[in-house]
């Protein structure tokens, strides 16, 4: 029998789910030459090795830690770029082609996924086994299939300025986008937005505290995130607004 | 094969080029200007093959220039302009066609491939594709003397997964091994690159016959990387000769009272006419039209640059809105794009200049031929592939998806599961279950767009995840894997996680050919193909001898004859004689046999004829007394005036 598919939660974007503690250091031999193997490729003979669950701070070489020298991941990713990348395997076997294929996905994401800040705790959080509630897809599709709003707590700190904004654009909305209408949306688009940056300081120092071994920053830090993306929610509503 | 050599193909609405770099510096060709990178000449001498496909009336396919002459005369045997249908429904194209000519078959559901008349029968838009392919092909493949087989084929930055395919499978049908289908901006940044090591960011705004992209990208020490990319795959030279056909007919109705729509072929000798006038009208402020109507009278206008930039504005405007999003994706201002490239023929519109470099706020680079960069670009990616020369040892191109990819989920949303900007190849994974007791199989409806239903993205697939082991629902864990490969199409595969089993997948592409219908595709065109070319070759053979036999004849008995020796000149005879004898036979082989062996022969009375030619120019007499003119060694006409 045939049915619509029902998705599956939890999961984790892009890459398998590890535990906390780093995985030991597999070591394979090359399947071409035989050597000892490193990570992406055969230390002796510098063929393609195929792709093993990793995760993506491993995926680079990089510790666990959320300050990242993003000026190095970038480098890094460009280093195995030119070493990956299908264009180089085009002329090799079919399987090096895949591996290549492969491997090359896998850095792209982990890449995409470390150079954002927020992506990156939010997989780091995730490594961890923390879903955020605001970020659950599925929370969202039952909404929308629903046909209600998505349930988000509003931020103690916001309220005033949510209801506010709601209200001015529920005028918008009614008569349309006069001057004055204009002006006090782009005034409290510019107090998000420092908004947004103070919270953006907010967590970097929850990173330090992170990277250190304090565990208590973990509920910082979903704390952050979770006001970060009702804050994010409201600015896309003024930009929608706006034009 | 080390020495198979690898064509860099761009497959445009209005023309198409084929290029070629050498791999490595010591093998550059040395028809090759600068790097080493060059177009390849048709028969005819011209680098653009026009994406025109004819049937004349014996039923021989007509591609490029001659199949434009019967657009002309007779236009319901051509078609042009098919890059706009590739991996498109019938729904889609319903109110677009009204303003081409061509018909599509009338029985086409919903959600399949079209089909579209052409002489006695219909073809699909890859078959049609295939043909200017193969005749690009057949261009290389007489260029270099050997055959071609693999090609890199640039598509637009825009263009969807069912798109790509298309593009792919009209490769295919036309026996070329597509190694990678590379999006146009990033081809011609790849052009531009080869002269210009630097660092920096770079916007590609390129605005073409049928399409428009516009791509941001880093130059990092060789490394092309695209940060974004927005366009819109239906927006191009097209809409802009539509448009002022529409607003030609419509003063003709009124001040004429004449229907120009009644024909087909008034329509086409005034789409012509409107197309020279914009033509002009980028280097001129001022043309005249003057198109011949149904009836004999004349549609006469002066039209202005003035004129032209106010109808057209709108569509150059059109244009605009997907730079800043593509800007706003990549997180850069337009103040921080070190280099803007023009790309495409629209782009040598002065409107269109102007608008560009007025939203970037700076001048743009015009310095490579806009025709021509991109189908340079895909033969550099072509040498990258070949792996590499001097030149591009540094070179790596990283492209991105253009749309997101996602999946209907409960209600008819879509989840998105690969962003839009996401450099490839990518990857997804996502995990399903059952939701009834038993159930043994799944379907997930796979679409791509930004748009928050499913309804309004376009859909790509729908898979059957079958032979999943009957278990209570929502025990079954199923993985399926997404991934985008390096030439921006979809590949799917799914696993029975709790029983291991790995779960069949039934594809049903929504506007795609199927693997059979494609090698359904190549047999039938293989036939055509070969009796196609033996034809051709026997018809080129016979024209080569006809064209020695004239000068022989011609030769024969005059000054140069009479200074050979008895022997020569029986020589000669017996190998024309021999030559003729070869062509009433269809071996052209044997044709081209007796022609070098002729050629050969007469080798001598050459050289005498042109130091008598030579002689005779410096003793003042001209040319018919030396019995010179289209002999043998200079059959060229311009060969002539050197002379005089």
């Amino acid at each position: 029998m045939m049915s619509e598919a029902i998705k599956q939660e939890p999961k984790i974007a892009g890459g398998p789910q590890l535990n906390v503690l780093q995985a030991p250091p597999v070591q394979h031999r090359c399947w071409s030459c035989g050597d000892m193997r490193a990570e992406h490729f055969c230390g002796e003979c510098g063929h393609v090795q195929p792709a093993l669950p990793t995760d993506f701070f491993s995926f680079f070489g990089l510790p666990r830690l959320l300050e990242l020298d993003e000026e190095r991941l970038e480098g890094e990713f460009y280093k195995l770029s030119r070493k990956l990348h299908p264009d180089v395997y085009s002329r090799a076997s079919e399987r090096e082609q895949q591996w290549s294929l492969e491997k090359t996905s896998q850095l792209n994401d982990a890449y995409r996924t470390l150079k954002d800040p927020i992506s990156r705790t939010e997989y780091l959080l995730m490594l961890q086994g923390i879903q955020l509630e605001e970020q659950s897809k599925i929370a969202t599709e039952q909404a929308r299939a629903f046909g209600v709003e998505k349930k988000q707590t509003v931020p103690a700190e916001l309220l005033e300025e949510a209801f506010e904004l709601n209200m001015l654009l529920e005028e918008a909305k009614q008569g349309g986008v006069d001057d004055d209408v204009r002006g006090q949306l782009i005034s409290t688009r510019d107090a998000l937005n420092a908004r947004m940056e103070a919270m953006q300081q907010e967590l970097e120092a929850a990173w330090r505290r992170w990277d250190e071994g304090d565990a208590s920053a973990t509920d910082v830090m979903v704390d952050v995130l979770n006001r970060r993306s009702y804050l994010r929610n409201l600015l896309r509503d003024i930009h929608e607004v706006l034009g | 094969m080390a020495d198979d050599k690898i064509v860099g193909i761009d497959l445009g609405t209005t023309n198409s080029l084929v290029a070629y770099m050498a791999v490595g510096p010591s093998l550059a060709h040395p028809d090759a200007p600068g790097k080493g990178v060059f177009i390849i000449p048709g028969e005819d001498g011209s680098p653009l093959v026009p994406s025109v496909v004819a049937v004349d009336d014996d039923g021989h396919m007509l591609v490029g220039n001659g199949a434009r002459k019967v657009l002309l005369t007779r236009s319901e045997r051509a078609i042009y302009s098919v890059k706009r249908l590739m991996g498109r429904g019938v729904e889609d194209v319903r109110e677009e066609l009204k303003l081409f000519p061509f018909h599509l078959a009338e029985d086409l559901a919903p959600g399949e491939v079209l089909r579209i008349h052409l002489g006695e029968r219909t073809y699909t838009p890859p078959e049609i594709s295939a043909q200017i392919l193969r005749q690009l092909k057949r261009n290389a493949e007489r260029f270099f003397g050997t055959p071609v087989k693999q090609a890199v084929i640039t598509v637009p930055a825009y263009f969807n997964d069912a798109q790509r395919q298309a593009t792919k499978d009209a490769g295919r049908i036309a026996g070329l091994d597509v190694l990678r289908l590379v999006n146009e901006p990033t081809a011609a940044s790849l052009a531009y690159g080869l002269d210009k090591k630097q660092n920096g960011t770079i916007a590609v705004y390129d605005f073409g016959g049928g399409t428009f992209d516009v791509s941001i990208l880093k130059l990092r020490d060789g490394i092309f990387e695209v940060i974004a990319t927005n366009g819109d795959t239906h927006l191009g030279g097209d809409d802009i000769d539509n448009l002022l056909i529409a607003v030609a007919a419509k003063d003709i109705a009124g001040d004429l009272k004449i229907d120009i729509r009644q024909s087909a072929e008034a329509v086409q000798r005034l789409r012509q006419a409107m197309i020279d006038a914009k033509i002009a009208l980028s280097s001129t402020d001022e043309t005249k039209i003057d198109v011949e109507l149904p009836g004999g009278a004349h549609y006469l206008r002066t039209i202005t640059r003035a004129m032209l930039e106010e109808m057209i504005a709108a569509i150059v405007e059109r244009t605009l809105g997907p730079c800043r999003q593509a800007l706003r994706d990549a997180g850069v201002t337009a103040a921080q794009v070190d280099e803007v490239v023009l790309v495409g023929g629209s782009t040598r519109i002065p409107l269109v200049r102007r608008k560009v470099e007025e939203l970037f706020g700076r001048k743009a680079h015009t310095e490579l031929n806009p025709d021509e960069v991109v189908a340079l670009g895909a033969a550099v990616q072509a040498n990258i592939l070949g792996g590499g020369s001097e030149e591009t040892k540094d070179m790596l191109l990283l492209d991105v998806t253009p749309l997101s990819l996602g999946i209907e989920a409960l209600g008819g949303v879509t989840a998105k599961i690969i962003h839009r900007n996401s450099t490839i190849p990518a990857s997804a994974t996502e995990h399903f279950t059952t939701g009834v007791e038993g159930q043994t199989s799944v379907a997930i409806h796979v679409l791509q767009g930004e748009r928050e239903m499913a309804k309004d993205c376009r859909s790509l697939a729908r898979f059957d995840l079958k032979g999943i082991p009957p278990m209570p629902a929502g025990l079954p864990r199923i993985e399926v894997r997404f991934l985008i490969d390096a030439n921006g199409i979809l590949h799917v595969s799914a696993r029975e996680q709790r029983s291991g089993k790995e779960a069949e997948i039934d594809v049903q592409p929504s506007y795609g050919l199927t693997d059979e219908q494609v090698e359904n595709m190549i047999l039938d065109s293989f036939d055509h193909a070969e009796t196609d070319l033996l034809e051709r070759q026997l018809v080129e053979s016979r024209n080569e001898a006809e064209t020695i036999l004239t000068a022989l004849a011609k030769a024969h008995g005059g000054a140069a004859w009479r200074k050979l020796s008895f022997g020569e000149q029986r020589t000669a005879e017996k190998q024309e004689a021999a030559l003729r004898q070869a062509m009433t036979g269809t071996d052209h082989n044997a044709i081209r046999r007796a022609i070098d062996e002729l050629n050969q022969g007469t080798m001598r009375l050459a050289e005498l004829m042109m130091d008598d030619a030579v002689g005779g120019a410096l003793r003042g007499k001209n040319m018919d007394e030396t019995g010179m003119e289209d002999g043998p060694a200079a059959p060229h006409p311009i060969g002539k005036a050197e002379f005089e």
